[in-house]
């Protein structure tokens, strides 16, 4: 079992004009092997939360509970993929995928046929002993996701992954996820602006609301499983699609209101 | 192209070939476009032939081979050096002075600059007199270090030291501030301990610039070298330099200025070699 629980989570800034709440009061609770997505607009402390959870950043309130545990600092426990890839440039994509493995003193045989196995289901096949600078903006997000996955977390963070990413490459990036996740069925909170990626990758979406930033809707995705291409054409899609629209609108709009207000 | 009837055209438009153009203007004057590999070669050597004809052609219209001599009396001259001066034991020593006052600071400012970019109490303590001592031009201290330690090495290798230390830990330390914090938190999501971040992250990701940082304050390790030599030494490419004036021999001054020219090359192409044998994974910025 592993589970992430994010428990009554607030996050206070101080800045030049006063205190800053960047997240309030936020609960949620990611059942093993869920795969959970954040949307919002930008700005609304999504990445801050993740960062929270992963335990790079202190938070003013609440705690962070993996397997009911509360956690204090980062650890392999939550693995965690940036939107920079931030692969490291003077390792091999092997050596980076098995920087986890190799940090927890994982045999060397054992090291090798986990990153072998990843290296082929992420389709990295023949770039094993190529240098990060070699690889596309794709092959590097896939890498970055096989040295995640080779940690073995009981969870798996995601920060806009594919933001950084043209329109194609994401979509077959998206794919290539769905995939992978039904193979391993990891826990995965994944955060994105991407309204149609979070549902077709989501089991159910927490959409964010601009400063403080708070959940302002939970939506299960019932859209049945593999999901494919066609996916994204049928009709309960576009249902969800429109729902979410419509609540990151109005809080778009919000967001705006408040803006104006105060200038 | 040949014209076509009239007739013809109305039913099969011609299709309208722009000419494409490589103009000279286009192909040289465009802001930031690469040229051909060639013209890059010939304007390279182009350069040099023009700087030594035109030394040349000064050599010939002032016809006073004390005050300018031609490329090729100063050839003589630098075998004539090498052969019944010892030059070679002047830029022996000049070497020496440099090698130990540049591995000195070194040895001292990359481990406390990568210390302050990484530590944030390190950098308040360090930071603020290193930056104002950074303004005092090392040559200033000279006559001080006659004082205190009087004319031999250890005077030479403290200015090197100054003039190479503070410059360089400042730079060490931008160096190590710049590695992105999301390179270290991958490694923590892995369970990296602090320690293990440091050495197996952080470390490897400031070595290249360090490389590219120690070459560049290199070439400013010979201006201290010299001016400390002009000062006050007895061997050194500095005092042979200032032998030479007092003899009124331009042709070895200039012989001995081109030959620490020509060593700060050799340096700076085997930093360049170093680099590129250590660093093969290093993604080229500029050609």
């Amino acid at each position: 079992m592993s589970e992430i629980e994010i428990s009554d989570v607030a996050m206070r800034f101080r800045s030049r004009h006063g205190e800053v709440r960047a997240l309030e009061r936020i609960s949620l609770t990611v059942p093993d092997g869920q795969f959970a997505c954040i949307v919002g607009p930008s700005g609304c402390g999504k990445s801050t939360l993740l960062m929270v959870a992963a335990g790079l950043i202190t938070p003013t309130e609440g705690e962070v509970l993996v397997n009911g545990k509360p956690t204090f600092e980062p650890g392999a426990d939550r693995g965690m993929v940036f939107q920079s890839y931030s692969l490291y440039p003077w390792l091999s994509v092997r050596r980076n995928i098995e920087f986890g493995p190799e940090i927890k003193k994982v045999p060397a045989a054992e090291r090798r046929e986990t990153s072998s196995e990843l290296i082929h289901l992420m389709k990295l096949d023949g770039f094993a002993d190529a240098y990060p600078k070699v690889l596309s903006g794709g092959m590097k997000q896939r890498a970055a996701i096989a040295r995640a996955l080779a940690g073995d977390p009981e969870v798996l963070l995601m920060d806009e992954p594919f933001g950084a990413l043209d329109a194609q490459t994401r979509q077959i990036m998206q794919e290539l996820l769905t995939d992978i996740w039904q193979r391993y069925r990891k826990t995965v909170l994944f955060v994105t602006h991407d309204i149609e990626e979070a549902i077709f990758l989501g089991d159910v979406i927490y959409v964010m609301t601009h400063r403080p930033g708070r959940i302002r809707t939970t939506l299960a995705v019932d859209i049945p499983r593999p999901r494919t291409f066609e996916t994204l054409s049928g009709p309960r899609f576009a249902e969800l699609r429109n729902q979410v629209v419509g609540v990151i609108h109005e809080e778009s709009l919000k967001a705006v209101e408040s803006e104006l207000a105060r200038a | 192209m040949s014209r076509v009837p009239a007739a013809r055209v109305a039913t099969a438009p011609p299709v309208a070939h722009p000419r494409r153009r490589r103009g000279f203007i286009r192909t040289y004057l465009t802001p930031k476009q690469a040229i051909p590999g060639r013209a890059r070669l010939v304007l390279a050597v182009g350069s040099f032939v023009v700087v030594v004809g035109v030394w040349w052609l000064l050599a010939v219209l002032v016809q006073n081979a004390l005050f300018v001599p031609s490329p090729y009396q100063v050839v003589v001259t630098w075998w004539d050096m090498m052969v019944n001066l010892g030059f070679y034991n002047d830029v022996g020593w000049s070497a020496f002075r440099i090698v130990a006052g540049f591995v000195l600071a070194a040895a001292v400012a990359v481990p406390l600059g990568l210390l302050m970019g990484s530590f944030e109490a390190v950098r308040s303590f360090f930071n603020p007199p290193i930056n104002a001592i950074r303004y005092m031009p090392a040559s200033a201290f000279i006559p001080l270090l006659i004082l205190l330690q009087g004319l031999g090495e250890d005077e030479k290798i403290t200015i090197i030291w100054i003039g190479v230390f503070f410059q360089l830990v400042l730079m060490v330390m931008d160096i190590a501030h710049r590695v992105p914090d999301e390179m270290l938190n991958v490694a923590y999501t892995l369970g990296a301990s602090r320690w293990t971040v440091f050495y197996k992250v952080f470390l490897p990701a400031t070595f290249p610039e360090v490389v590219d940082a120690l070459r560049i304050t290199m070439g400013w390790a010979w201006t201290y070298l010299i001016v400390a030599e002009l000062v006050a030494a007895e061997h050194g490419i500095g005092s042979f330099i200032l032998i030479a004036e007092r003899y009124l021999r331009a042709d070895r001054i200039i012989a001995a200025i081109i030959t620490i020219g020509v060593l700060g090359l050799i340096t700076d192409a085997l930093f360049a070699v170093a680099h590129r044998v250590a660093f093969p994974y290093v993604e080229k910025v500029r050609a």
